[in-house]
């Protein structure tokens, strides 16, 4: 093989040195934050108490089984009751099939994504845990209502602003 | 002041004590510029946590690997495998006793400092080969026997390259060396011998495009890879040390060493050492490895012929212009267009490595 | 007096840092030189194949997701495609055009993962594959937007995809094929003249063309040694017909075609996109499936052109609610059937190389 040094070196070593003249494409992450995507299909389901019938779709659609209802008939109100609604988000993998089976709009993918456990018992999260609250943001998964109120995602194509047609 | 440094054994103690700590402190300042300045260069941002600005990166490094466990493999030649850092970082500190960092500022004035320089620079191939051999792991041996084969090969080419160096310099002395570039420093006069030498230092030091020995895509972490806790740190050491030893060397015969303007002459001598290693970092980030093969074809086959060239050009340049009054420009084009030349016509003309080897073991 | 030599054995994996996954190289070594090979794979085998006969049809597009993780949205299509085969099932308008630009977009990804990595066993301390990385996470940007996740898209649906494109989408999508082909450009500058990288890669590992139709290999890699087979082109699935671009071949079928492959590739997939982008119509994005799909009793092989090569599905429906047999056709380990007559006789760094750019995934080999 026959190749004469130099040219191709000094070109590649002239990108590598240009690169100290640009904005490094790096987020610092515990001080900036970058808002994720609005339908983010975060580590966690928030459940809607009204809106629940109790019909266990969730539950079916759920191929990791991850999803534990029980239902059963309050005899004193005279009312049909979610008992038990359990999911082990360690066995969830965060497809977001029941969000999308549930025919009530009861079932909601999380927006947080810091939700690292020191247990796994911990894992484990009950309808009380699940709510719909301040404290656990809704994602706007399957429902574009909900992602409309959400902040708008951080794009990497918007942050790195240069424009290197010229070079 | 004088008549106590005129003691030798107040100017051995003093020197002694000021290099090793000058090596142990400029290799933090070292692993800081390699890695903010590569960082920076890939497009992030490299260490920026511990310390203002990341500076302590490098002490919370050293701590940590500190207080690491030493595993010893069980099938290892324990004696040579505990050996083999010191054997390997002696030395590179025996180095830099011949660096002035002002005029005459150094632990001995050899009157061959060169040559000194590049017979015990080698010696710590042998610390890296006993690592490589002890630690009975086909990886680190493998990474061993390419350090040795790259070591014999480079050595070659190093020691021509300086020849032109010392032609025009008229000594050995590594002071002697920079008095003589008081008007011009030697890069302009021997660019061909400068890029020679640079790259074999990258093939002598083990750093990229050169660094075959713990090619860490193919050898895992080659000649290292059983070492743990302070003897890797030890090796850690040694490869910063060399290569801030190289950058000296490297620096006081080509850059001019503590000649300069206005700055202090250390200070001056800091920032072209400091300024070589930026060199050696950017190398490194732009250039994939060479192969082993490819590797000794370039040592023999192209820096071997070139520096013998050169040896040639600076020798013929020397008895026609004896002593060049003021800036030889003549020279220096007449050198740089023979670098030029001879750079692309001979690499056009030599073979690239061999290949596909058919075996004849199946 | 001839000196004794042996050829010694070396394991390269199953943890190394060039093994791409958990992939083990039994090499008889003669110094340097590769005498023999033995890959050894199935560290990563997660019994995809078993899984998905229990799972509905809807359950098993997840699972694909994970089978080949870089390029979630090609495996989420190729299954898609093979369900909608089984069960005659119609795709919008607007869902084909999003999933030419998604399939697109997946294959700029995996190239520029393919190629940074490739670089990066050639031994260029990472500079080019976090440059590559940085387009990629654009791209990833994109993704997230679309479907929520990063890596594991579940986007693709039986009869179209699962969501509409949110309206910031296509603007974004529009900036980032303006200035992609600069970045292009970047890593052309920055490795393609490299005299050491062409020595390391130039006539290195080369595959034949015989050999590698007869090994059944597809992809980047045939197109390398000079093979002209596109599934886009020769077996139009979706509305691949309706768009303009060709198929870049190499001549050799060395490392470096390979790498040159995937980079023109890469210039025609944004051609693909841009086409695409203007001309995609309104509409429903899936048409009306049940959520609980029963096809009827049969069987349906899907394929694409993947990223890697070609990518199948093949499904046997009994009628019930999860498929009797589901198999695939994964690209990476096809390709890999030809990895031990490409390795022998070259260096252990060249193994590490031509390995490399063969371009392969664990978790799609094993499964």
């Amino acid at each position: 093989m026959k190749l004469h040094f130099g040219n191709g070196l000094l070109k590649g070593m002239l990108v590598t040195i240009k690169q100290n003249l640009r904005h490094p494409t790096v987020t610092q992450y515990p001080e900036q934050r970058l808002n994720t995507s609005r339908r983010i299909r975060g580590q966690e389901l928030v459940w809607n108490k009204t809106r629940c019938t109790g019909c266990a779709t969730c539950a079916k659609a759920c191929h990791q089984g991850a999803i534990q209802i029980v239902t059963a008939t309050n005899t004193e109100n005279n009312k049909y009751e979610v008992e038990t609604y359990r999911v082990d988000t360690g066995y969830c993998i965060q497809c977001g099939i029941c969000v999308e089976a549930c025919p009530y709009d009861a079932l909601f993918m999380g927006a947080r994504y810091e939700k690292a456990k020191y247990r796994r018992a911990e894992l484990v999260e009950n309808k009380e845990q699940m709510a719909d609250s301040l404290d656990r943001p809704v994602s706007g998964y399957f429902h574009p209502e909900r992602a409309e109120k959400l902040p708008v995602q951080t794009l990497l194509v918007e942050k790195i602003n240069e424009d290197r047609s010229k070079e | 002041m004088t008549e106590l440094f005129a003691n030798p054994w107040f100017h051995w103690a003093f020197y002694t004590v000021l290099l090793i700590s000058f090596a142990l402190g400029a290799v933090m300042g070292l692993i800081y510029i390699e890695r903010r300045g590569m960082g920076r260069m890939q497009s992030r941002l490299g260490p920026n946590r511990t310390g203002p600005f990341g500076l302590l990166q490098a002490v919370a490094d050293a701590v940590k690997v500190l207080l690491k466990e030493d595993i010893v493999p069980a099938n290892a030649d324990k004696v040579v495998h505990w050996l083999a850092p010191i054997v390997a970082f002696v030395p590179v500190l025996l180095i830099f006793a011949v660096v002035p960092f002002m005029n005459g500022a150094m632990l001995a004035d050899l009157n061959i400092g060169i040559l000194y320089v590049f017979a015990i620079g080698s010696i710590s191939s042998v610390g890296i080969f006993m690592a490589g051999w002890s630690s009975s792991n086909k990886y680190s041996l493998l990474g061993a026997m390419r350090d040795v084969a790259s070591i014999v090969s480079y050595e070659i080419p190093l020691v021509l390259a300086i020849i032109g160096v010392v032609i025009l310099a008229g000594s050995l002395s590594t002071n002697e060396i920079v008095k003589a570039q008081a008007n011009i420093p030697f890069i302009l006069l021997q660019p061909l011998g400068f890029i020679i030498f640079f790259a074999a230092a990258c093939a002598e030091i083990n750093r990229s495009p050169f660094d075959l020995l713990e090619a860490d895509s193919e050898l895992v972490a080659g000649f290292h890879t059983e070492y743990s806790g302070m003897k890797f740190a030890m090796f850690y050491l040694v490869e910063y040390a060399e290569a801030l030893a190289m950058c000296a060397i490297i620096s006081t015969i080509f850059l001019g060493g503590w000649q300069g303007p206005v700055l202090p002459p250390w200070l001056w001598f800091l920032v072209k050492t400091f300024g070589m290693f930026y060199v050696m970092v950017w190398t490194r980030t732009t250039f994939p490895r060479v192969r082993i093969d490819q590797l000794m074809a370039l040592a023999w086959k192209f820096m071997l012929p070139l520096a013998l060239i050169n040896i040639v050009v600076t020798a013929i340049e020397v008895v026609i212009w004896p002593t060049p009054a003021g800036l030889p420009w003549v020279l220096i084009i007449v050198n740089f267009a023979v670098a030029g030349i001879l750079i692309v016509t001979w690499s056009r003309l030599m073979k690239y490595g061999w290949g596909r080897v058919e075996t004849t073991l199946r | 007096m001839a000196l004794h030599t042996e050829p010694f054995i070396l394991n390269i994996g199953p943890v190394h840092p060039s093994t791409h996954g958990v992939f083990r190289i039994r090499a008889t070594l003669d110094g340097e030189v590769i005498v023999d090979i033995e890959p050894v794979f199935g560290y990563l085998h997660r019994g995809v194949e078993k899984l998905a006969e229990q799972r509905t049809y809807t359950g098993i597009i997840p699972l694909t997701d994970r089978m080949d993780y870089i390029t979630s949205m090609s495996n989420n299509l190729a299954y898609v495609l093979a369900v909608e085969k089984l069960a005659k099932v119609k795709v919008p308008e607007r869902a084909e055009y999003i999933r030419v630009i998604m399939a697109e977009m997946q294959r700029i990804c995996n190239h520029l993962v393919a190629a940074g990595a490739f670089i990066n066993d050639c031994g260029a301390f990472f500079t080019p594959f976090l440059y590559m990385f940085r387009e990629r996470e654009k791209l990833m940007d994109l993704f997230e937007m679309v479907s929520g996740q990063r890596l594991t898209y579940n986007y693709m649906r039986v009869g179209g995809v699962s969501q509409d494109l949110p309206a910031e989408f296509l603007p974004a999508l529009r900036k980032f094929l303006k200035e992609m082909p600069a970045h292009i450009a970047e890593y052309e500058r920055l490795i393609n003249d490299n005299e050491i990288f062409l020595a390391r890669s130039r006539m290195i590992g080369i595959l034949p063309k015989e050999l590698a139709i007869n090994c059944g290999i597809s992809g980047p890699v045939a197109r390398a040694s000079g093979v002209k087979w596109d599934l886009r082109k020769a077996d139009p699935y979706g509305i691949y017909d309706r768009f303009e671009f060709d198929i870049p071949t190499g001549t050799v079928g060395d490392a470096n075609d390979r790498y040159t492959v995937r980079i023109a590739e890469m210039k025609q997939s944004l051609r693909i996109i841009e086409q695409a982008v203007e001309k995609i119509p309104a509409g429903p994005v899936i048409s009306d499936v049940p959520k609980v799909l029963h096809p009827p009793v049969g069987e349906a092989y899907g394929h694409l052109e993947g990223p890697k090569g070609e990518l199948g599905f093949y499904l046997v429906s009994d009628g019930g609610i999860a498929p009797y047999r589901f198999h695939v056709r994964p690209p990476s380990l096809i390709n890999l059937t030809a990895l031990r007559q490409m390795l022998i006789g070259w260096k252990i760094q060249d193994a590490i190389t031509i390995f490399g750019s063969i371009d392969i995934t664990m978790g799609e080999v094993d499964r």
